[in-house]
């Protein structure tokens, strides 16, 4: 089947298989970013927004997106434009090898964009989902605290 | 010494971590070119049969399928999978296919196909027929006069000259003995012997093993994998395929995390055969079934802790018998069990020592390497025997810890006696901070408000525990770094390394180091590593030794470059060199004139006398230098369920000059909440015929977010003259406090001792109840 959906602002049309995955799918079309942990759900490393909600992209289907719309970690900052969620996270000293963090940013943003300043428990059950092996959340916590602080700021 | 630091000891923001949160294409799937084929694996359903016929034609005739291996049509070249340094401490006891499998995931067969579903329509049409045989399921079973032979194959052996008797499933033994164990423990006040176990337990990256291969133009092939160790890749793969080094380039591209699974050649062999024989680019990936099932493991080992004290804290024995399961294959089977020994016993004190150390082969998933590596096991049984015994005499175990724990200047009879593989190297201890580590921790997590758990009431009961630690930094006399370098037209450089970063931060402690000893910005450091056709050789990843070992190397190659350009700089200034210092990316006189490095290197490549300003250089350890560490850790336990909840952790360590803290730091936190993860929630289980029933992460539990307690980490500094800039490791070491702590701090809330790994509810619930009688 043909599926035509917004990647990332851009629209796009591919010919799918009807029981792919999203994941496999958004790989196919460029978006390295789209990590392959556990192919069960488990993990979040795959985790995007479609029709802006987060899923894991691994569990759902790519026809699901038709029509609709995907952002993945490609569209929310780049080198010379990160996110806040981005710089947070690189100062903070918590990207070690960075396997989940597509997930992880996505997972927060989703978070972020609802509520600008989330408190820590917030913050432990919204990312419960996202596995990392590496930094034990610490730094990741406290990049997310200090997203989350200047979010109070500018609500003040 | 210079202490005071420009670059190094700075926090400064990891050179790849951008890239890595953008999500820029940097892992090996990200390269997979759209061509490749793509490998399946037919594994073994048994653990332990023998192949009597495969029949591929009908698979062949799949569409879609390119090739298919199995042991009837590939060489027989019996080699170890484990990444060592060479010839390898581990037996020879794998071939790339066998007529035999030896646990349930073995290799039977491979298949490269167009698509994944091609693939695996082709496993599934594969017929084997298989003559069970009669599998071993524990350690006990494997030592049993008569039990089944794992490895009746003749081929099997070590390369260097160990113990290894196949024939009764012992794939390594070690021992030592120093002054009287028997005498000793007559000599003792109070004298214990108990036994310990911990289990199976994956490292989890969340990157499972990745591997493809293609052939270049002329016809070498090109292996990019997640790898720890890309030389050893090149080595065993050039070995099994009976094909050339020179062949073969290993690239190591990022890495999704490693902790020890990834010193190992798992894929690669597969890859590469497949490319040679197809001529196509060829892609394989473990599923995360695959990655709990059939790549390696962290060992599980029964100790038994023999131990005596005098009622002054004076520790008069201790002896150490430890039994690890390897698995179906001996892969770090010897140096796994030297370690539980050579890192563990020299930490506390005491004239009469006993270790033995052996590895069985059981028809179970195999071990391998795994952060801390033995030392993680043996920190357990050595640190509860000490908080028991404390107890026992009536003495503070925190004071006893500081009592008999090793300090600077003292050296121990181990470290001569067990090395890996071969007599170890003598060393007296240079730096060591672990009493104000175990000072700072105390007061951090409040040990004198602790209280005697036959005083604590209520249905939740808390309590605090605590565990002394010691590492290495690298494997003296058998691990080499290696680092070249050199200048370009600004005043920038090139890094090349054979040291490989698995996410660690290795590129950019080493940078610093570069940049440091240099005298420019960290931006001027073009860092390449990782691949054996470009960068100088390094073992790799493991033994806790790229920032100690590695870092020497570099530091010792930016003295070189260092030294070049200040003779540049002197035939431009008209000076003697030793009038000349380079900081802030120039070259200074003593006067304040000023050449920058861009103006010294268009000197040196374009003006008079023209030259590259580079150097290669390596370099070797003759000392291992502990890191030490004090965990501590408050748990609550309720009493109604068993279940254990962590509260808070600390993990003060000392790892010498930390060259990026805030690296160090998350070091030693990811390292922290594996171990809470390994001590309270990892568990294999198993069917009666070896299958694993719980292999994802929806059954195998690894800590989340939410799951984990406040872990704060204390840097504790101390300067190791042989390190760069005074660095030790940091790496490992913090992932052996969590499962003696949370022993400890459950004996501080409950009053009972958990000598068996991991403490699930029942475990506790149970302990409690036989307690109350």
């Amino acid at each position: 089947m043909k599926i035509q959906f917004t990647l990332n602002g851009e629209a796009r049309s591919i010919e799918i298989a009807v029981h792919a995955k999203l994941s496999d799918v958004l790989r196919q079309l460029g978006c390295a970013s789209v990590k392959m942990g556990c192919n069960e759900g488990a993990c979040g490393s795959c985790a995007v927004m479609l029709n802006g909600r987060l899923v894991n992209s691994c569990l759902a289907y790519a026809a699901q997106a038709d029509k609709g719309i995907v952002e993945t970690v490609e569209s929310v900052g780049s080198l010379d434009h990160p996110h806040a969620i981005q710089t947070a996270l690189v100062e903070a000293g918590a990207v070690q090898c960075g396997y989940c963090m597509p997930g992880m940013i996505m997972a927060a943003k989703a978070l972020f964009d609802r509520n600008p300043s989330p408190t820590d428990e917030e913050l432990a059950i919204h990312l419960d989902g996202q596995l990392c092996r590496c930094t034990g959340y610490e730094k990741i916590q406290t990049a997310l605290r200090n997203v989350a602080a200047a979010g109070r700021e500018q609500a003040q | 010494m210079k202490k005071q630091f420009t670059v190094v000891n700075k926090s400064v923001k990891k050179i790849d971590a951008l890239s890595l949160a953008t999500g820029k294409p940097m892992f090996v799937a990200d390269f997979k070119p759209a061509d490749a084929l793509i490998v399946k694996m037919l594994w073994s359903p048994h653990a332990h049969a023998r192949i009597v016929s495969i029949d591929t034609s009908e698979a062949e005739k799949l569409p879609g399928v390119k090739a298919i291996l199995h042991h009837g049509n590939v060489p027989r070249v019996v080699h170890t999978t484990a990444g060592q340094g060479f010839p390898e401490p581990s037996p020879y006891d794998t071939f790339m296919f066998d007529r035999k499998v030896r646990h349930v995931g073995d290799r039977v067969a491979a298949v490269a196909a167009e698509t994944v579903e091609q693939a695996e329509a082709a496993v599934k049409a594969i017929k084997v027929v298989y003559e069970e045989l009669p599998a071993v399921m524990s350690i006990e079973a494997a030592l049993t006069p008569g039990a089944p032979v794992i490895h009746d194959e003749p081929e099997a052996h070590v390369p260097i000259p160990v113990p290894y008797e196949p024939q009764r499933n012992l794939a390594a033994r070690v021992a030592m003995d120093v002054g009287d164990l028997d005498a000793g423990m007559r000599e003792a006040d109070v004298a214990l012997d108990h036994e310990y176990y911990t289990d199976y337990a994956q490292h989890c990256p969340i990157e499972p093993h990745v591997a493809m291969a293609h052939l270049a133009a002329d016809g070498r092939v090109v292996i990019t994998t997640s790898t720890q160790v890309p030389f050893h890749v090149r080595r065993i793969v050039a070995q099994t395929l009976e094909i050339p080094v020179r062949r073969i380039r290993v690239i190591k591209p990022r890495i999704g995390g490693g902790f020890g699974v990834k010193q190992e050649v798992l894929l690669e062999d597969v890859v590469a055969l497949f490319a040679l024989r197809t001529g196509r680019p060829v892609f394989w990936k473990y599923t995360r079934e695959e990655e709990f099932v059939s790549s390696r493991t962290r060992h599980p080992e029964k100790m038994r802790v023999r131990a005596g004290v005098k009622k002054d804290g004076t520790i008069t024995a201790m002896g150490l018998d430890c039994i690890t399961n390897t698995g179906a294959y001996g892969s770090h089977a010897l140096t796994v069990v030297c370690n539980s020994g050579s890192k563990i016993l020299p930490l506390y004190r005491t004239g009469n020592i006993h270790f033995v150390g052996e590895s069985c082969y059981t028809n179970l998933p195999v071990g391998g390497a795994y952060r801390g590596y033995g030392a993680t096991q043996s920190s357990f049984a050595v640190d509860c025997m000490m908080d028991e015994l404390a107890e026992l005499i009536g003495m503070d175990s925190l004071e006893f810890r500081r009592m008999n724990a090793i300090k600077s200047g003292e050296t121990s009879p181990v470290f001569r006696a067990l090395g890996e593989g071969k007599a170890g190297v003598e060393q007296s201890i240079g730096s060591c901070e672990l009493d104000k580590c175990i000072k700072l921790g105390a007061k951090e997590i409040g040990w004198k408000k602790r209280g005697r758990w036959q005083d604590k009431k209520g249905r939740f009961r808390r309590g605090i525990g605590m565990a002394a630690l010691m590492q290495g930094s690298s494997i003296p006399e058998i691990d080499m770094g290696a680092a070249s370098l050199k200048i370009n037209d600004d005043g920038s450089f090139n890094l090349l390394m054979g040291a490989t970063d698995l996410g660690t931060g290795s590129d950019t402690v080493l940078a610093q180091i570069a940049a440091e000893t240099l005298g420019c910005d960290m931006d001027k450091i073009i860092v390449y590593s990782s691949d054996t056709d470009m960068t100088p050789f390094d073992v790799g990843a493991y033994a806790s030794s790229t920032t100690y070992l590695s870092g020497m190397a570099v530091k010792n190659v930016a003295e070189k470059v260092a030294k070049q350009m200040v003779e540049v700089a002197a035939a431009m200034f008209g000076c003697p060199a030793r009038d000349i210092k380079l900081q802030d990316n120039c070259a200074v006189t003593a006067e304040g004139k000023r050449a920058t490095f861009s103006e010294i290197a268009l000197r040196a490549l374009y003006g008079t006398d023209q030259f590259q300003i580079g150097a290669v250089s390596s370099r070797i350890s003759h000392k291992s230098p502990p890191p030490f560490s004090a965990h501590f850790v408050e748990v609550e336990v309720d009493t109604l369920t068993g279940r254990v909840r962590v509260l808070r952790y600390v993990a003060a360590v000392d790892c010498g000059t930390a060259i990026n803290p805030k690296l160090a730091e998350g070091q030693t936190e990811g390292g922290v909440l594996n171990g809470i993860s390994y001590a309270l929630t990892e568990k294999y289980l198993f069917s009666p015929k070896g299958k694993m029933l719980n292999a994802g992460f929806s059954h195998y539990k690894i800590l989340s977010m939410r799951d984990k307690p406040v872990i704060t980490s204390i840097l504790v500094p101390s300067y190791e003259k042989t390190g760069p800039y005074g660095a030790k490791s940091v790496s490992e070491i913090c992932i052996n406090g969590a499962l003696p702590s949370i022993a400890n701090a459950i004996y501080n809330a409950v009053g009972v001792r958990l000598r068996r790994s991991p403490f699930t509810a029942e475990d506790v619930w149970n302990a409690m109840q036989a307690r109350a009688g």
